[in-house]
């Protein structure tokens, strides 16, 4: 299904990208985007040995479109089906109460479930790790994984947990006076990551969100 | 939203919000852990002033499915049908730390009231004659996931209107989210201005029927027919009760609901309530996701 | 009580509203009018510039609740709220705990209006034994007992059988007395709520429909001019009602009404909160009601304004709807709430303000000594009231012993300064005595 639809990604993110926001810049490109999911792709491959028991997890918004590119690659490269779905954090946050309540993101686990799977867990930006503790905490509610591993497609930095992502798109070293923000075709019209000034506030769902 | 009262404070964007989540929340039902952790040290008090086994039911099984702690408080019985008492009884909830109240009462405005004396918030589970917002919500999210979509639907209400908290909660929602209503009973169960709300109003439901997507039966209760409501059971359920005969008359793919408990022979015949296109087992199974979604929107957040 | 007083002197008040003059109040009657007048030996002066005098006002429909609910008024408590409000005479209701329809209870409230000595307290008898509608009480004994009772009224319950109405209409002329309906088919209103129409409809309350007042007001209209009576309907509050009440009068028929502040002010849309504060029976209408009334009363449809001032305790009001007490307290907003419904808009002049609070009230209930107009050698009843002299209602800082004012929050244009029964000072610098 997927061979007869490509993916905005394998078109080098779509439409001709407009230039980064007044105060940001372009980290990373279409085509670097791109390379680094196949990177990623080939690392998943190689360290599940085949990728044989591996499903795909995205966390929304902007994991569930990588972890369909992940999936695509995966299937390209070794002509092997990879399930992939979506796993929604919201009602595990442990910073629900610091804000209105959000909107649900889609959560939507493969047929099979997660028993006995090995699950990666694919977001945009890795950030405090607070993200990822609640994604464990759903996990956890939804099956028993064999093993659970983390991708994701830029480490700014910043832990506020003991977590570490076993595949990274690109290691960007950033100040806490900065903010990243992941685009994707899928969600924003074309692929990029900036980097521009801290917004006042965390953003919730509509933007590449960090945490 | 801090509280909710009436259906008639949703926007439609917060009305489509409430569908949404209850949507997402479906799947806990399924999952070998029924539990999401989000309302954990949470207290939310069921104060139920009228018998709803049911309703106070679904809402425990929701508070329980969000990790909140659930206190049932039964206030059914004279000494707390005085109005000191729910002020009284707010107090209280207030001072042990109730986050959130569901009330069911007799009085219409009740669920008002309580809501001017507690800080926490306050879900109507039905006031009175007033209305029901939970009701109406679920059965909204259950036409949706019936028939897709609500927008331009043809809703019939059908039976006590006057006297039905369900029906004003409805015909506020669903006009709200775009639903075109028509309201159908005999003219003693209709309430006298109900030229000026927005809907339609038939004393024929034979006419109705065949121009209709969802036909919402609503209870009504045999009583009504001592107080010169209509002459006779018989009579009322010739006009406008549901059976295989009227259930024919409408398109092939329309639903009857009804929010239960129904009296079968009355408003409803056997046949039409086992009929698959009755939905009021899937709106009892929705009850627990749509009120999830409530306490969720009300309680989840700063 | 009141203090042992002297003469008052009253500089440069405006009697009705008219021209600045000095009103000398002797030995519990005026005693001199006019500019420039000289004080006598130990005279108290009281300063009337911009002050508004008016005869002291009679009301027609008064709850005062003692004997039986003490804990929401009793005679001296209601009586000093009404001489708060530039009353010098109310009409206690009948609908006590007993009821007073005997010339026992009479006499105790008339006896302990008295005592109290802020303003004359005249009981109303009920109609029926235990306003319970069935049978007439002594209505000969109270007419003839030390209270002297000329109104009987079942108010609260309406006397809804027709027979027994005729009756009472009838049996009433042999002592020049009259009957006050409340106004209310009861099995029309069987767990009425709230006016009946939108507002009711939506928020799913028991509607309390304009016809239910509306049809006994015409039976009872027809009833008197048959037997050749005089029947007062209490608090009259539709459009209807007024229609039906011209219509009777214009046929001849003896009937007079009576409308309170607040149906004068208030519409149904207040309900909407479920407050109780809200909650009274008639319940409050529509702007078109409010506006028909206002019209009867500066027509001269509806005789008089009464204010069904019917104290209840906090906890009586701070409850779910359906369970609240039904009522209101406006003796002390009364002359407020007619400057701004009637006098601002011009519908009436102060002397007709005097006539449909002091004067017609007065007639209707045969008391001698009130509503006689400011002139040389009547009885000192007098009241100066500032018409440009806003503030917030608030039913905390009333002197009755309730609080329970829907006006509260509301601005309203002016106060009593000062209320004399029989040259008595009962409130004096806005300060009750």
């Amino acid at each position: 299904m997927r061979a007869q639809k490509p993916t905005p990604g394998d078109t080098n993110g779509g439409a001709e990208p407009p230039e980064a926001p007044e105060g940001t810049r372009a980290v990373l490109d279409g085509s670097e985007i791109n390379r680094a999911l196949t990177r990623i792709a080939h690392e998943v491959l190689e360290r599940t040995k085949g990728g044989h028991r591996v499903t795909l997890l995205g966390i929304p918004s902007r994991g569930v479109p990588l972890a369909a590119r992940l999936a695509e690659r995966i299937e390209r490269v070794e002509n092997l089906a990879v399930p992939h779905g979506s796993l929604d954090i919201t009602m595990y946050r442990d910073d629900l109460r610091t804000a209105p309540p959000r909107a649900l993101g889609r959560t939507e686990i493969p047929a099979g479930g997660l028993d006995d799977r090995v699950v990666v867990l694919i977001d945009d930006v890795l950030f405090s790790g607070r993200t990822v503790r609640a994604a464990l905490d759903a996990l956890n509610d939804l099956g028993r994984p064999r093993a659970v591993q983390l991708a994701v497609l830029v480490d700014r930095g910043h832990r506020e947990l003991p977590i570490r992502a076993d595949y990274v798109g690109k290691n960007l070293p950033t100040s806490l006076r900065e903010s990243v923000t992941v685009r994707l075709a899928e969600t924003d019209g074309h692929d990029s990551v900036l980097l521009g000034p801290a917004r006042p506030q965390r953003r919730t769902g509509a933007e590449g969100e960090e945490s | 939203m801090r509280h909710l009262l009436s259906t008639g404070d949703l926007t439609r964007d917060e009305a489509v919000l409430i569908l949404d989540t209850a949507a997402e929340l479906a799947q806990v039902g399924d999952r070998s852990v029924k539990k999401l952790p989000t309302l954990r040290g949470r207290t939310v008090v069921n104060l139920f002033y009228e018998d709803s086994t049911r309703t106070r039911t679904s809402f425990e099984i929701a508070a329980k499915r969000l990790s909140a702690d659930v206190v049932n408080f039964s206030a059914k019985g004279s000494s707390v049908s005085k109005g000191e008492s729910l002020k009284d009884t707010a107090l209280t909830l207030q001072a042990m730390g109730a986050d959130g109240v569901v009330i069911r009462h007799g009085a219409s405005g009740a669920a008002h009231r309580l809501a001017g004396w507690v800080d926490g918030s306050v879900l109507n589970a039905g006031d009175g004659t007033h209305e029901h917002p939970t009701q109406a919500l679920l059965d909204a999210y259950t036409v949706r996931t019936r028939l897709g979509r609500l927008e331009g639907l043809r809703v019939a209400i059908v039976g006590d209107i006057l006297h039905s908290r369900v029906a004003r909660s409805n015909v506020l929602l669903l006009t709200t989210l775009g639903a075109h209503v028509t309201l159908v009973a005999p003219p003693t169960l209709l309430p006298v201005s109900v030229h000026t709300w927005p809907c339609e109003v038939s004393y024929d439901l034979d006419a109705v029927l065949p121009k209709t997507d969802v036909v919402m039966m609503l209870r009504v209760q045999a009583e009504r027919m001592h107080a010169s409501f209509f002459p006779s059971v018989r009579e009322y359920s010739r006009g406008y009760g549901m059976d295989g005969a009227r259930l024919d008359r409408m398109p092939r793919d329309a639903i009857v609901m009804h929010p239960g408990p129904m009296v079968r022979g009355m408003e409803i015949s056997a046949e039409v309530a086992d009929s698959p296109r009755c939905t009021v087992v899937e709106q009892v199974a929705n009850g627990v996701s749509l009120r999830m979604a409530v306490l969720y929107l009300l309680l989840g957040g700063s | 009580m009141p203090d042992t007083h002297g003469p008052h002197l009253i500089r440069g008040a405006r009697p009705l509203g008219g021209d600045p003059v000095d009103i000398l109040l002797a030995d519990g009657l005026i005693a001199e009018i006019g500019t420039g007048l000289t004080a006598p030996e130990g005279a108290e002066a009281v300063d009337g510039e911009g002050l508004v005098a008016l005869p002291g006002l009679v009301d027609l429909h008064t709850h005062l609740r003692e004997p039986g609910r003490e804990d929401a008024e009793t005679v001296e408590t209601g009586s000093r709220s009404a001489a708060m409000g530039g009353y010098t005479a109310v009409h206690a209701m009948a609908n006590t705990d007993p009821v007073a329809d005997t010339a026992g209870v009479v006499e105790q409230v008339w006896r302990l209006g008295r005592e109290a000595g802020y303003c004359d307290v005249r009981p109303v008898g009920a109609v029926t034994v235990g306003l319970a509608g069935r049978r007439l009480s002594e209505i000969g004994a109270m007419a003839k007992s030390a209270a002297a009772v000329r109104v009987f009224s079942d108010d609260g319950i309406c006397v809804s059988d027709a027979l027994l109405m005729r009756r009472a209409l009838e049996y009433v002329k042999a002592f020049d007395g009259v009957v006050a309906q409340h106004a209310q088919e009861p099995r029309l209103t069987e767990g009425a709520q709230m006016n009946e129409g939108r507002v009711s409809d939506r928020l799913g309350l028991p509607g309390w429909p304009a016809v239910a007042e509306e049809a006994i007001i015409a039976r009872d209209c027809l009833l008197a001019q048959h037997v050749g009576s005089r029947l007062h309907v209490c608090h009259v509050s539709t459009s209807g009602s007024v229609d039906i009440i011209r219509w009777a009068k214009a046929r001849g028929c003896d009937v007079t009404a009576e409308v309170t502040p607040h149906h004068l002010l208030l519409t149904e849309e207040l309900v909407e909160n479920y407050d109780p504060i809200y909650k009274v029976n008639p319940p409050l209408r529509t702007d078109e009601d409010v506006r028909a009334l206002r019209e009867g009363l500066a027509d001269g449809t509806i005789d008089v304004v009464a204010t069904d001032h019917a104290p209840h305790p906090v906890e009586a009001k701070e409850t779910e709807w359906s369970t609240a007490a039904m009522g209101m307290v406006g003796l002390e907003t009364a002359l407020a709430v007619v400057q701004r419904t009637m006098v601002d808009t011009g519908l009436l002049t102060w002397a007709d303000v005097a006539d449909r609070m002091s004067a017609a009230p007065a007639r209707i209930g045969r008391v001698a000594d009130h509503g006689r107009g400011l002139a040389v050698g009547e009885p000192a009843n007098v009241v100066l009231y500032d018409p440009a002299a806003p503030y917030e209602a608030d039913g905390a800082a009333m002197v009755t012993k309730s609080s329970n004012t829907p006006f509260r929050g509301m601005t309203l244009p002016g106060r009593v300064r000062a209320t004399f029964l029989r040259g008595a000072p009962t409130v004096l610098a806005g300060e009750i005595k």
